[in-house]
């Protein structure tokens, strides 16, 4: 690697100066520049169009449908709802329940992220896995372990005759168990690579460890944080299945409510309107959340990640050690326990009565096995990974270098679907992809193209710091000493990028085996997914619907906690992506 | 620059692939549509609980040649505004599991043609609406009713309730769950056969009552049945312990029917007098695509065979008259005889308002 970037800067315009005489360097720098922008327009190209398409355009149309009435749009009515005392209430408390989940999360998780970098322990990867695997479970599923820890007759009930469903902190504490991981992965992230020789110094210059932590590492942190603030944030803001499940019907945040305009009421012009001030807030938050990333690059003098984690030393580190793993086990174990208990709890005893209940279609839930929704949801995601990857790589690769504010707004852009409501987004695919060319309603690659949609911000965040990691110099060097591009490619750049795209595409695949909120919009009713497969078990009366519910949610899970390990197990210091 | 052709040819592979897969689902969509344009088969579009045995289904597709395709969108109320957002290029021929409390809504958007199903006069007169228009076809029957647990009850030496007003009394405080009347087709059940009880002005006064015994509301009926509730085999082991429910008169069979091995007797019962009927209806699409099609599939809905085999499908009662009902239903299901019923006009007259006022008093 030195070899290459000594040679690199001994002539730095390389490839210029072998296209010919000193005399035209300059053009054709010049010229390459403007290629560089406009390979960076083609790159951009194929995302901007499939974002238009499955996108802009659905979600456009459903909110012109609300809005629009007899060719004339009714701004008025912007002002006219968000006016409403219930709108408002609704608005108020989606707010201030997202602050209030960001800090608890913070909170909770900080040492967390701190435990998991800067320890050695065993089980560590296990672990690390294990609390990635709320993030990817739908919310039907989470509801119910939830309500069956925290409701009435729960373990908390039994034990101390304290129940939380129905309450916000119900709410809190699911939004803490869900997004637990991205505080960890996030800010972990940079954490191991913050170098503590920094603070070892501060502290010998004099500094209590106190005072070393809060000057030095905290303002080096601060940009992790903020970042992994603003996606719990974005995330509880949006907040649909817990709130619905476990919040009662006396909470609603805005998606609650876009749902309930929509899907029950029909209430389209007041749903466009929550829509548009969801979609709002939500591009705010993006908007600062780019700038913190921006922020975040700025230069850090950064270690092997390796080189940091030691086994913990002396009471405090141990009690420290001993409190994050009380609180995972509490947080995240239990009700992921609570569900295997239940799928297992069969009318005689423990056993796997519900499991083999799967194999059969006498049940009548489905005109399919039940078991088979575990192949189709595998499909789906396969499908679902292929096209975020080749989607998120583009747009990754049309944003790796630095550049203006319009590729900065593409950036933006690419996180919107984590903060559009499902319900708007499956209706609006109803009434707008259902004409030739574009009638894929009633095909099967309409729910990969949905689920696609939410793993492409996943693809483009863990591949997007790598990417701007890989030296262009090395492939320079690569050039002067004769490779042709594509070699060039193949063993500058694959090598660098390939753990990140496995872990990308391993993501996006957890990520699109979970959704639920648009694909139970579009799934068909002969191949529904897990997750849909749940609820629909869960909608139904009786034990072995029931029993079979929680055991798909087992397996489920298990798939999920599968696909993470194997990511784990790729992970190197070099892959700093953001999940 | 050779980054640049590098990056080139990522993208001439990145747009290569895209367009592979636009064409794939091109494929995938116009195989698809010439099965709908095809003329030898239909779609039914209904929610997730329609269902039908698989030899019945075969037995129509073979007598009519048309084959069936079955398309789940959803819960009822879902799927009755996703058809009405989609009628002017509907995803099926015709719509089943449009209720009462929505009907007006559907006809009132022209989300159905007129056609008068073969072997309407046999449906029970009591379910027809719609005079000589025949948008809608009724095709079950249902009642949204308390249930209780029976085993509560014995161990209590209580005698369950049976009407609205019982459930008011002290000797029931605290004990009744039920949904919420603005997301939930059984909580709007529930909340309209209160205002059929008690009159336009009375059914408020009622509610609060019932707010002041303790009544509690949850969202769903997934939440409040299996796991409020101490009678179902969900809410057993959710250890529930609300030993009332809104759900329907069907579900104690249910109990039996999905249990292994099957008790002899249902866990639960039905308060008899807390009822409000339900009814579903289904209709011809407007701008269907196959009407021939989707008008055999109409008479299909309420022939003999296919009303037969509803019970135990769908646990809902069949209107065609004189059908015989399956033992398991007529066993451990119950017979309601004089359930609350409402004019869909008036529902759709006072739905939202009323539901406006119900959420304000009873969970502000």
């Amino acid at each position: 690697m030195d070899l290459a970037r000594t040679e690199v800067s001994g002539s730095p315009k390389g490839s210029a100066s072998r296209k010919g005489s000193p005399s035209r360097k300059g053009s054709a720098s010049r010229k390459g520049r403007s290629r560089g922008s406009a390979a960076r327009l083609g790159l951009m190209a194929v995302p901007v169009a499939f974002f238009a398409v499955f996108f802009a355009y659905p979600v456009a149309a459903i909110v012109a449908r609300g809005l629009k009435v007899g060719g004339a749009w009714q701004f008025g009515r912007i002002a006219e709802v968000v006016g409403q005392s219930d709108v408002r209430h609704v608005l108020w408390f989606t707010t201030w329940q997202a602050l209030a989940s960001t800090a608890l999360t913070l909170l909770i998780a900080l040492p967390g992220a701190y435990v998991f970098v800067r320890f050695e322990f065993r089980g560590k990867q296990v672990l690390r896995a294990v609390v990635t695997v709320p993030f990817v479970l739908p919310t039907v599923v989470v509801g119910t372990a939830f309500l069956a820890l925290l409701g009435r007759g729960g373990l908390l009930d039994e034990m101390w005759g304290v129940r939380l469903d129905t309450t916000v902190w119900a709410i809190l504490l699911a939004h803490v168990f869900f997004n637990y991981a991205v505080v960890v992965r996030t800010v972990g992230g940079l954490w191991s690579q913050l170098d503590p020789r920094q603070e070892e110094a501060a502290r010998m210059l004099g500094a209590s460890r106190w005072t070393a932590w809060r000057t030095v590492t905290l303002p080096a942190l601060g940009p992790a944080v903020a970042a992994a603030s603003l996606m719990v944030f974005l995330f509880t803001f949006t907040s649909f299945g817990v709130v619905q499940i476990l919040g009662g019907p006396a909470y609603s945040t805005l998606e609650v409510e876009i749902y309930r305009q929509t899907a029950q009421l029909l209430d389209l012009s007041t749903a466009a309107v929550l829509t548009i001030v969801q979609f709002a807030a939500v591009g705010l938050i993006l908007a600062v959340h780019a700038w913190t990333v921006r922020r975040r690059e700025s230069a850090l003098k950064l270690v092997d990640a390796s080189a940091v984690a030691r086994r913990p030393r002396g009471a405090g580190q141990w009690a420290l050690l001993g409190g994050v793993m009380l609180t995972i086990a509490v947080l995240i174990l239990l009700p992921l326990g609570v569900l295997i208990e239940r799928s297992l709890s069969g009318p005689d005893g423990y056993g796997f009565t519900y499991y083999r209940e799967l194999t059969s279609a006498e049940g009548g839930a489905f005109l399919v096995p039940p078991i088979e929704a575990v192949w189709n949801s595998l499909q789906y995601a396969l499908a679902a990974t292929a096209i975020a990857l080749v989607i998120g790589g583009l747009a990754a690769a049309a944003l790796t270098r630095r550049a203006g504010r319009l590729v900065r707004g593409f950036d933006a852009l690419l996180m919107l679907p984590l903060g559009v409501s499902a319900v708007t987004v499956g209706f609006g695919f109803l009434i707008t992809l259902d004409k030739p060319p574009l009638d894929l309603r009633s095909t099967w690659i309409l729910v990969p193209l949905a689920q696609a949609l939410v793993g492409v911000p996943f693809v483009v965040r863990t591949m997007l710091p790598v990417l701007r990691a890989v030296d262009g110099r090395l492939r320079e060097a690569a050039a002067v000493l004769g490779a042709s591009p594509l070699r060039a490619w193949r063993e500058v750049d694959l090598p660098m990028v390939r753990r990140a795209l496995l872990i990308a595409a391993g993501f996006a695949f957890a990520v699109s085996l979970g959704e639920f909120g648009a694909t139970v919009f579009i799934a068909r009713p002969d191949n529904p997914t897990l997750p849909v497969a749940v609820a629909r078990l869960l909608g139904r009366a009786g034990e072995l619907n029931y029993g079979q519910a929680m055991a798909l949610s087992t397996i489920l899970m298990v798939v999920c906690a599968v696909s993470l390990l194997l990511l784990e197990r790729l992970r190197t210091d070099r892959t700093t992506g953001e999940f | 620059m050779n980054s640049v052709s590098t990056t080139k040819k990522v993208t001439v592979t990145a747009v290569a692939v895209s367009i592979g897969l636009v064409a794939l689902s091109a494929c995938g969509s116009s195989s698809d549509s010439g099965d709908k344009a095809d003329s030898k088969s239909v779609t039914l579009v209904s929610h997730d609980s329609f269902n039908v045995s698989k030899d019945v289904l075969k037995a129509f597709e073979k007598s009519s040649g048309y084959k069936v395709n079955v398309l789940k969108d959803g819960d009822a109320g879902a799927a009755v505004n996703k058809a009405i957002l989609s009628k002017d290029n509907p995803q099926g021929d015709v719509f089943f599991g449009v209720d009462n409390t929505l009907l007006s809504r559907a006809l009132d958007n022209g989300l159905f043609q007129s056609y008068e199903a073969k072997g309407s006069e046999k449906v029970g007169s009591e379910f027809r609406v719609d005079g000589d228009k025949h948008r809608v076809t009724p095709v079950d029957s249902g009642d949204i009713c308390v249930n209780y647990d029976k085993k509560y009850f014995a161990d209590k030496k209580l005698a369950p309730p049976k009407s609205f007003a019982d459930l008011t009394k002290p000797a029931y405080k605290d004990l009744l769950v039920t949904e919420n009347a603005s997301t939930s087709s059984p909580g709007l059940g529930f909340m309209l056969g209160s205002a059929a009880q008690y009159g336009d002005d009375g059914w408020q006064g009622y509610w609060k009552k019932l707010k002041a015994n303790g009544v509690k509301v949850v969202d769903g009926w997934e939440q409040a049945y299996n796991e409020e509730f101490s009678g179902s085999a969900g809410g057993k082991k959710a250890k529930g312990d609300r030993p009332l429910v809104v759900s329907y008169a069907s579900s104690p069979p249910v109990e039996v029917l999905y249990a292994k091995p099957q008790p002899k007797q249902a866990p639960t019962g039905v308060a008899t007098g807390t009822c409000f009927r339900q009814v579903e209806y289904a209709g011809l699409l407007s701008n269907a695509k196959n009407e021939k099609g989707g008008k055999a599939l109409l008479d299909f809905l309420i022939g003999a065979e296919f009303q037969k085999d509803m019970p135990l499908n769908m646990f809902v009662n069949p209107v065609r008259e004189k059908t015989e009902l399956p033992e398991l239903f007529v066993k451990h299901g119950v017979k309601v005889d004089d359930p609350e019923t409402m004019d869909p006009k008036k529902i759709a007259d006072n739905r939202d308002q009323w539901v406006k006022s119900w959420t304000s008093l009873v969970l502000k």
